[in-house]
């Protein structure tokens, strides 16, 4: 309803307020009268009314806004109303919306707190908590990035075919990394399951509104693959458990299901985009019923795919590990240290400690005890400090 | 809307940009400015004489004071400008990304503030 009458008005703030207001008069009107035949349209219209309203009365008090919110008038009273129920207009609204929320003239942070408010519905202290933030400095950004959104002239609409694939993947972009910062947060709880649920539901939105872009399927699939292993990532006592250890038949059913499904439905002979290939490498993992049965071969080869298309350090460090697991520990730790004669992984926890962790395979228990150490001294949470902890006097014991 | 697109150069390397590159970088401009002519977009728009060439004046206490040179030091000077009227930030953004002084320099899209 908010993105309708962000759709009409163009004003956000005052979009939110009259769907506010609506939802207020419902409460006492449908308490006397009943719940109307079709609620949906009933809110949206006496929201609708509302802002009319109000921009009736700015239009007699500024002269200087005068054009502008007459304007708006006209093209209000032309609109169609517009039902929540049969969905079509609804949809359009709520596809235009993300992509303005996530215009590339915005900050990424603004571009992520705009997309959990007007999106998800999420209150601004809500995101703040998300992102430990001070709740003012949030109320701040949202204020900052509607003004801009104004005042600079960032346009409500999906951007014309020309520029749909570049600002498509921007929108998956901020959604995926609404997922990862529930899925390993920067700080503090190692798991942030409700930034997870939005990212996962927003996603599934977009697929259905671009009906079924092929990036969208992949990421959908993509975070409902990883989410899956949600309840078993961490023990009892909040550590890190490895993908190796985890009980898989704690992973879950339906999530794996609804994601291999959506795997098997990607176009197998056309070139596959990021988000495909990386769906499908979790694919290999989701769909094994053992780490032994772990198909590790043709995961190398999905990095090797995949650092093909975004070539990336990260990338290849996980290509490196899936070698490993296919051709052996002394394979993949050539790799890994051609990897780091490059030094484009510099202060990256995760490549001294995938060093150490070929080390120890290969029996290199010194080197291996020293890898650790570098990697711990660079670990950002608690949780991959403690495992690494634990792995360091694992290798100095033995 | 209307928009205002500060191009930005590092002066110095203009300079000691060899005379056929300079030249052809003029016929960009030529070219760009009749696409623009034939949208109907440009409102203006000069190119403006290295900062070497600037003055900078402020009044303190009453009193105008006059410095040589630009009010900043900064790597990448202003050397124009244009100011298009268009739709939206969307075209702004198209039509900058068209500048010639994108490609070596930026451009810096403000939307003029209407009174």
């Amino acid at each position: 309803m908010v993105a309708t009458l962000i759709g009409v008005t163009r004003d956000w703030d005052l979009a939110e307020e009259c769907a506010q207001d609506a939802f207020v008069k419902a409460l006492e009107h449908w308490g006397r009268e009943g719940v109307p035949r079709n609620p949906g349209a009933w809110l949206t219209t006496t929201a609708r009314n509302r802002a009319i309203d109000q921009l009736r009365r700015a239009a007699a008090g500024a002269t200087k806004e005068r054009e502008a919110t007459e304007g708006t008038l006209a093209a209000m009273e032309q609109a169609e109303p517009t039902s929540p129920i049969d969905g079509a207009p609804i949809g359009d609204d709520r596809l235009r919306l993300m992509y303005t929320c996530c215009h590339p003239a915005l900050s990424v942070e603004a571009q992520v707190a705009l997309t959990l408010r007007t999106l998800a519905g999420l209150t601004t202290g809500e995101i703040a908590r998300a992102f430990l933030v001070p709740e003012a400095a949030m109320a701040q950004r949202l204020v900052r990035a509607k003004r801009k959104i104004r005042e600079a002239g960032i346009p409500y609409r999906v951007p014309p075919s020309d520029a749909l694939a570049e600002r498509t993947s921007a929108v998956l972009g901020v959604l995926y990394l609404l997922f990862n910062e529930g899925y390993s947060a920067s700080s503090g709880a190692l798991v942030r399951h409700d930034l997870c649920d939005e990212a996962i539901r927003l996603g599934r939105l977009l697929v259905q509104l671009t009906n079924g872009e092929r990036e969208a399927v992949g990421l959908l699939s993509l975070m409902l693959l990883q989410h899956s292993r949600r309840a078993t990532r961490l023990d009892a006592a909040g550590a890190l458990v490895l993908l190796e250890d985890q009980d898989r038949t704690a992973w879950d059913r339906f999530a794996i299901a609804e994601g291999l499904g959506l795997v098997q439905s990607f176009p197998a002979r056309e070139p596959a985009g990021p988000y495909e290939l990386q769906a499908a490498i979790a694919a290999c993992h989701a769909g094994a019923r053992t780490a032994e049965a772990t198909d590790w071969p043709r995961i190398a080869g999905l990095y090797g795919e995949l650092a093909r298309v975004v070539p990336s350090p990260v990338v290849e460090l996980n290509r490196a590990v899936a070698v490993a697991m296919a051709d052996g520990p002394a394979v993949g730790l050539r790799l890994v240290e051609r990897l780091q004669e490059t030094g484009a992984l510099a202060g990256y926890h995760l490549l001294p400690a995938t060093r150490a962790d070929l080390l120890r395979r290969l029996d290199r228990r010194e080197e291996a005890a020293e890898a650790y150490r570098e990697a711990l001294a660079l670990a950002p949470t608690p949780a991959e400090r403690d495992f690494l902890t634990a792995r360091l006097d694992q290798s100095l014991a033995g | 809307m209307r928009y205002i697109m500060l191009i930005c150069n590092d002066e110095v390397a203009w300079e000691k940009t060899p005379d056929d590159v300079k030249a052809a970088n003029s016929a960009e401009y030529e070219t760009f400015m009749g696409e623009m002519g034939g949208r109907n977009v440009l409102q203006g728009g000069e190119r403006l004489r290295p900062v070497a060439d600037a003055t900078t004046v402020r009044v303190r206490d009453g009193k105008v004071v006059t410095v040589d040179g630009p009010f900043a030091e900064t790597k990448e000077q202003i050397g124009g400008y244009f100011v298009v009227d268009c739709k939206d930030l969307d075209e702004a953004i198209e039509i900058a990304g068209k500048i010639p002084g994108a490609r070596d320099g930026s451009i810096e899209v403000r939307p003029i503030w209407e009174m």
